[in-house]
Formats: C-alpha cells, sequence, structure tokens
C-alpha cells in the first residue's frame, strides 16, 4: 500500500531552545483514517501544520503525498496543497464570498472549467445538505452549517489527504456527529486518507482508524 | 455598499493626493508667471557716452539679454519753450546716450550686484541705475511665496502619505486572511494577489476620472483663471494632455505600488 506520508525522525520546533515535536517516526498509508489525540499544547496542531507546509521540520525528515517538506519550495507547495484538503476548528471561509464560491475556492485554484465547478459544487452542496443556502455568505450560516461548507470545500477537488484540526471543537453534539458522517464517507466512499487532530476520538466510529497520541514531544501509536 | 466602502477609502486618499499635486503643479506655474512678468517689468538702465551696439553689452556678462538704446526726446521736448531750436539739436548731440539693458531671468540682489560692477568696468557705461533696493523687496517676497507654497506642499503631502499608510494597514488587515485562506488550498502569489490589483486599478481609475474632470469643469467654469488675471497672471491650470497623463500616471503608480507593498508585507498564518 502507498504511504501518503513518512516522518523520520522528525523534529519540529518555533524557536531552536523549545522542541515541539521530538524525533517522530510514523508513517500513514493512503486509504488509511487517523487520529492525532494528545492534551492541550502536546504539538498535535504544530504536527498538522507541518503536514501542509505551514511549518518547515527543524531536523529529520517529512514526506507528504510523495513530496519532501524540508525545504519545499513555494511552487512546489503550492501544487501539493491543492492535493490536500483542510478543515479547521474556526472553518476559515472567506466571508465576502458566497456559500457556493467558497467551495470552488480549490476548483477556481486548481483551473477546473466553470461547467465541471458548478456541477461538483451542486452535488457537494446537496451531499452536506446545504444547496438551499448556496447564495448566502459564510455569518449568517451556523457553526455547523459553516463547518459543513468547509467540509464541501476540503472535498470539492477530489484531495489524496483530508487534514482536519479539531472540525468539532466548536460545534454541539447533532452538527459534530453530521461532520464525522461525512468525514467516514470521504474515507470509505472515495478512499481519502484522513487525518483528524483532536481532543476526543468519536465513541461511534463505522470506520477502522489508527490511532496516534502525543505526548511530551513524542508521538506514539494507540494500539 | 459594501464593495463601495472598500473603495472609498482608498478613492479619498488617492483623490487627496492628486488634488494636492495639481494644486501645486498650478502654484509652480503661477509662480513661474509671475517671476516671468517681474522678469519683463525689470531693467538696469545704463548711461553711455558713446552709442554702444547690442553685442558689446552682451559681450560684458552672460545674464544680459537685451540692450535697447532710450529715446530722450521726451526729456528735450520739455525745453522746447525755453531753449532755441539750434540749442536744441546741439543738446541732443551732446547728451549722453541712455540704455535699458534686459537680464535673461530674475536676478538675485547679488547677481544685480555683479552685472551693475561689470557694467560700471566698462570704459563708456559713465552710470548704472540698478534699482536694487526696490527690487530686492520684490525677490523677498517672491522667495517667501515660494516658500510658503512649498511648505504647504509638504505639509499636504505628509498628511496624505499617513492616509496612504493607514489605508494600507486596513487593506492588510482586510484582505490578508483571504489571502491565507487561498494559499492554504495552493493559490499561487498571483492568483491570491489579483484581487488586491483588481481594486488598485479600479480605484486608480476612478480617482483620475475624478479629478481630471473636477479640473477640466473648472478650466470650462474659469472662475479661477479670472482671480488670477486680476493679480496680473495668465496661467493654465489645466493642460491637456500632460496634466491628465501625470494624473493618472501618479494614481496608477501609487495604487499598484500600494497593492505590492501590501502583498510584501502579508506573511502566511502558521
Amino acid at each position: 500500500m502507498d504511504k501518503v506520508i513518512v516522518a523520520r525522525d522528525l523534529t519540529l520546533a518555533y524557536n531552536k531552545d523549545e522542541t515541539i515535536i521530538n524525533k517522530a517516526r510514523f508513517s500513514i498509508d493512503s486509504g488509511e483514517f487517523v487520529f492525532i489525540t494528545g492534551p492541550s499544547g502536546s504539538g498535535k496542531s504544530t504536527l498538522l501544520k507541518s503536514l501542509y507546509g505551514a511549518l518547515t521540520p527543524q531536523h529529520g525528515s517529512l514526506i507528504v503525498g510523495g513530496v519532501e517538506m524540508n525545504g519545499i519550495a513555494a511552487k512546489k507547495l503550492n501544487f501539493l496543497r491543492r492535493h490536500i484538503g483542510i478543515v479547521f476548528q474556526d472553518y476559515k471561509l472567506i466571508k465576502e464570498w458566497t456559500i457556493e464560491k467558497n467551495v470552488m475556492l480549490p476548483l477556481i485554484i486548481t483551473g477546473y472549467s466553470k461547467d465541471v465547478s458548478e456541477t461538483q459544487v451542486d452535488k457537494l452542496l446537496t451531499h452536506v445538505k446545504l444547496k438551499h443556502q448556496a447564495g448566502k455568505y459564510p455569518q449568517e450560516l451556523s457553526g455547523g452549517e459553516q463547518q459543513r461548507v468547509a467540509m464541501a470545500r476540503a472535498l470539492s477537488h477530489n484531495p489524496i489527504l483530508i487534514l482536519a484540526d479539531e472540525p468539532t471543537g466548536n460545534l454541539d453534539d447533532y452538527s459534530s456527529q453530521v461532520i464525522w458522517n461525512l468525514l467516514e464517507g470521504a474515507n470509505t466512499q472515495l478512499k481519502t486518507t484522513v487525518l483528524v487532530v483532536t481532543h476526543h476520538i468519536p465513541e461511534h466510529m463505522s470506520v477502522d482508524y489508527k490511532h496516534f497520541n502525543i505526548e511530551h514531544g513524542n508521538i506514539y501509536e494507540v494500539l | 455598499m459594501k464593495s463601495f466602502k472598500n473603495h472609498l477609502s482608498l478613492i479619498t486618499a488617492l483623490i487627496t493626493i492628486l488634488f494636492t499635486i495639481q494644486v501645486f503643479i498650478v502654484v509652480e506655474r503661477s509662480i513661474n508667471a509671475y517671476e516671468q512678468n517681474l522678469k519683463n517689468d525689470y531693467s538696469i538702465i545704463v548711461v553711455v557716452n558713446k552709442s554702444l551696439e547690442k553685442k558689446n553689452f552682451l559681450k560684458i556678462d552672460s545674464t544680459i539679454e537685451s540692450a535697447e538704446e532710450l529715446d530722450p526726446s521726451h526729456v528735450i521736448d520739455t525745453f522746447k519753450d525755453e531753449m532755441k531750436e539750434q540749442n536744441l539739436k546741439l543738446l541732443k548731440l551732446t547728451l549722453p546716450k541712455f540704455y535699458r539693458v534686459r537680464l535673461d531671468h530674475y536676478p538675485t540682489p547679488e547677481e544685480i550686484e555683479k552685472v551693475s560692477k561689470k557694467l560700471l568696468r566698462h570704459p563708456m557705461i559713465t552710470r548704472v541705475e540698478d534699482f536694487a533696493r526696490n527690487h530686492d523687496v520684490i525677490y523677498k517676497l517672491l522667495l517667501l511665496f515660494k516658500e510658503v507654497s512649498t511648505l504647504f506642499a509638504i505639509a499636504i503631502f505628509a498628511v496624505t502619505t499617513l492616509l496612504i499608510l493607514k489605508e494600507l494597514r486596513i487593506w492588510q488587515f482586510q484582505h490578508n486572511e483571504r489571502m491565507n485562506i487561498m494559499a492554504l488550498f495552493g493559490a499561487p502569489l498571483w492568483m491570491r494577489s489579483a484581487v488586491l490589483f483588481r481594486l488598485a486599478i479600479v480605484d486608480a481609475i476612478l480617482a483620475s476620472l475624478l479629478v481630471n474632470g473636477t479640473f477640466f469643469l473648472a478650466v470650462q467654469y474659469g472662475w479661477l483663471q479670472t482671480q488670477l488675471k486680476a493679480i496680473g497672471i495668465t496661467v493654465d491650470i489645466y493642460v491637456l494632455p500632460k496634466d491628465p497623463v501625470i494624473l493618472s500616471v501618479v494614481a496608477f503608480v501609487l495604487s499598484i505600488l500600494l497593492a505590492m507593498l501590501v502583498i510584501a508585507g502579508s506573511k502566511e498564518d502558521s
């Protein structure tokens, strides 16, 4: 099975004196559903940042989608990001754009035609049950609805990997369940690799998953 | 409405700068026109024993532009009733020659002194009247006017620069989030910045249209020209096509520069 993420002696730090992740070694296969847990400040989000290139490894090697992240050039990073879908706790939707245009963003960046993009956005908004809200702006939607828009955006360009940073952190139980269902659906139906950073793994997961925990800068797999 | 508000602040700053530039251009033209008037009115009177040709005067100093002989008839005419015709003719022959010497620019008091000394060194010239005292007052007034207008322009430029800087920060705040989100999904720099350039170009077009339109109408209406004519200055307030080209280029360069500064200053959130 292809490896989507490979970390060898990966060290992450914001400055020289404070190491967040220390010589981590792990790999994630294509099509896996992975949880990364750990207490607050353990480095979960820092690890995620390194996976989408917002933080450069201090030492070691980190390969994402076959691309070495250490010293990656801006052009190559942009290319890699066009194959990754990201979901954040605070949704990160563009306020000035409609829901429809927000979902279309990765398709515009990737260069899909208008017709293909519109069809794909229509399909996804129907899937997340927000087709009737397509013309609205993010601030007109509830938190749960905004996160469903963010999910639709993350899925729109058929990414090889979905990275989710505490995707249900701001949501009520019902909305959280909807998001977990969407993430599971992406993994089971589209065979997309999903990596979720969270405090708590939901109790009723219908998919097999891998679980890594981070403590004191060390990453280990919970078996 | 929201889009209009986004544009309004930059357009206002651009209009202020363009308006200041055009006003400064008009003030400079007015000062130059006034200086030209002073230059045309100013001359040195030279008394010479015998006739001197213009080329002889030109050789004395490079700033001398022309020298014309003054007709003494009206002086002699005042003695018409008291003197005989023959004596009058004799007086006309023995009278020294008077010349009006003009310079190629409006001189400083030092330049006047220098030219006067050079003229007096000439063996044929017996006397020079340079009206230095009168000139000195006018020259100092002109200098004062020039300095005040420059200070005024600098002050307005400083205020508008602050406006632009404030606008720059607002732009950074408004667009950084959007640019960061686009970057997360792999948008290249040109795509992330496209909205800023579009905004900058549209605002530059609107600002230059408004300012050029205002000055064009001001010229058509003619109120300002009438005021300037009243103080003896005829000046072009708005020269076509030079002035609209200058204003449009300044608007475009400034707003594109603004967009580039915002892009250079924006950092991806990590």
